[in-house]
């Protein structure tokens, strides 16, 4: 079995009400970078709640780790497009909030934390945050507070990362420094990654497959795989064959709001 | 002579303070009001200072009383505030009543508690306690209860329970709301302290201020206000010095007086 598995699931947030999404099934592998595009409101995000057992489905099956989804699981990190930083709390406090929740983190917490409070320091290294750790979230640029939230999201070793349109509200050249940034946490520690975007080269460049989903409620419509060799550079954004996948993407897409 | 902006802004509350009296002074010389229906901020320092003693007792009095209720207002709105705001249907419960309650004039209520209590500090304590409480609650309710969904939703997703998230972010994130209402309820104690000493108490500065106008001793009486004034000054300062140093966070913005 996969490692994240839908099976013909529908989700509707009121009883009987219209669907979010409807008859989805799709198979992640471990290690695989999957991405998740279509127009707004097309239940991308709910997606994400159902993964993370957030919200149960109203129908069909959702398994993680060969187990039915039954609620909030460990072994999932989390970002969105709002940093979401507590800004009461350093960078460093920040990332490591993963680490007083989740078990067996939690408690071996006391005993640990000088072991914990390297492992955070090495991982914002890892992002280009050195230097930055008793800094707050405000003092922060955008990029940065973006970076630390994803930093935030693997500190506790998540075989799952969701990513909720992380890189939104960000211009676009940080946004392609995210992409090289994220790229390159993927290369060095496989997880898997499930990234919703609106955004055609952000799902092409990073994801092995990208699935589109049409409008409101929220069905696959097609799954492309990206053959494109690694490690990508950001050269590749402007070869034929990179141009190529986004063009069928966008024309997909470009059915999707007409109808 | 020319002040820099920053001394100007340090002053700002001093000259306006002082130009006032100069004006209500000028006000009482120029049309020679009777001090006995609206005595000139001269004659009132000048009977601040002769009753200096018997005002004292009094204010510290009204001081400890005020500090009393405010203290278990603190306590009970804090309370209050976090299962309000934590919960959804408590809150839906609760809070039509609290704004009934509210609503009341706590004055009218002042009677039934000589009836339970008796004359004294008790009514006042509870007074204070019962109009500084509200603002606490709906504070500390606000501030728990406007958690971001995806802050909760990340939380949520690693299995943290709503008792972690209740201290991991919603305690910690509604501090600067529950400072910024200790600011208002310290203010609202001695509004209730006093109501209660001029209705039913032998002490305090309601009492002196009661049994002042009944001899039409208006320089006493307005002696009693500014102390009261004072006192409620320097305790919103002292709240919002504590607010400004423990919620740093929650105040960025360079011209933040505070």
């Amino acid at each position: 079995m996969s490692f994240v598995e839908f099976e013909n699931v529908s989700l509707s947030y009121s009883e009987g009400g219209q669907r979010a999404i409807e008859g989805i099934s799709l198979q992640v592998a471990e290690g695989e970078f999957v991405a998740v595009v279509g127009p707004s409101g097309c239940g991308k995000s709910t997606l994400m709640k159902l993964i993370s057992g957030l919200k149960p489905p109203s129908e069909g099956y959702v398994y993680v780790n060969g187990r039915q989804v039954g609620g909030p699981l460990g072994i999932v990190g989390m970002a969105f497009q709002a940093p979401n930083l507590l800004p009461w709390r350093t960078t460093l406090d920040n990332v490591m909030l993963p680490l007083e929740i989740v078990e067996p983190w939690r408690s071996e917490r006391g005993a640990r934390r000088k072991e914990f409070e390297e492992m955070a320091r090495a991982q914002l290294a890892r992002v280009g945050l050195a230097g930055f750790e008793d800094k707050f979230p405000w003092e922060l640029s955008g990029g940065m507070q973006q970076r630390a939230s994803i930093c935030r999201a693997l500190i506790h070793k998540p075989r799952l990362l969701m990513l909720d349109e992380p890189f939104g509200a960000l211009d676009a050249f940080t946004r392609e420094e995210l992409w090289c940034m994220l790229r390159d946490l993927w290369q060095q520690q496989p997880f898997t990654v499930i990234l919703v975007t609106h955004d055609l080269r952000e799902a092409v460049f990073l994801a092995d497959t990208v699935y589109v989903m049409s409008k409101r409620p929220g069905r696959i419509l097609i799954r492309r795989e990206i053959d494109l060799p690694r490690p990508r550079d950001l050269e590749v954004t402007y070869t034929d064959a990179f141009a190529s996948h986004v063009h069928v993407l966008r024309e997909s897409i470009g059915r999707v709001r007409e109808n | 002579m020319r002040l820099s902006p920053k001394v100007v802004f340090r002053l700002a509350p001093w000259l306006l303070t002082v130009f006032l009296l100069v004006c209500w002074e000028a006000i009482c010389q120029g049309f020679e009001i009777k001090p006995f229906l609206f005595p000139a901020p001269s004659l009132v320092f000048k009977t601040g200072v002769e009753m200096f003693d018997p005002i004292m007792t009094h204010a510290i009095h009204t001081f400890l009383t005020t500090l009393a209720g405010f203290a278990i207002a603190v306590l009970v709105g804090a309370i209050m505030g976090a299962l309000l705001g934590s919960s959804p249907i408590i809150y839906k419960a609760l809070y039509p009543m609290l704004v009934g309650f509210n609503s009341v004039p706590k004055v009218a209520f002042v009677p039934v508690l000589v009836v339970w209590f008796g004359i004294g500090s008790i009514p006042a304590i509870i007074t204070a306690f019962l109009i500084s409480f509200f603002p606490v609650v709906v504070n500390v309710a606000t501030g728990l209860a406007t958690l971001e969904p995806e802050l909760e939703d990340v939380l949520r997703s690693l299995g943290a329970s709503r008792f972690d998230i209740l201290c991991k972010v919603g305690l910690p994130r509604s501090m600067p709301y529950f400072f910024a209402s200790l600011k208002v309820a310290v203010t609202l104690a001695f509004v209730g302290s006093v109501i209660s000493e001029t209705v039913a108490s032998n002490l305090g500065i309601g009492y002196l201020m009661m049994s002042a106008s009944s001899t039409m001793n208006m320089p006493l009486v307005f002696a009693g206000l500014m102390v009261i004034g004072a006192m409620g000054v320097v305790m919103y300062e002292l709240f919002a010095l504590l607010e400004h140093r423990l919620t740093r966070w929650a105040n960025r913005s360079q011209n933040a007086a505070f």
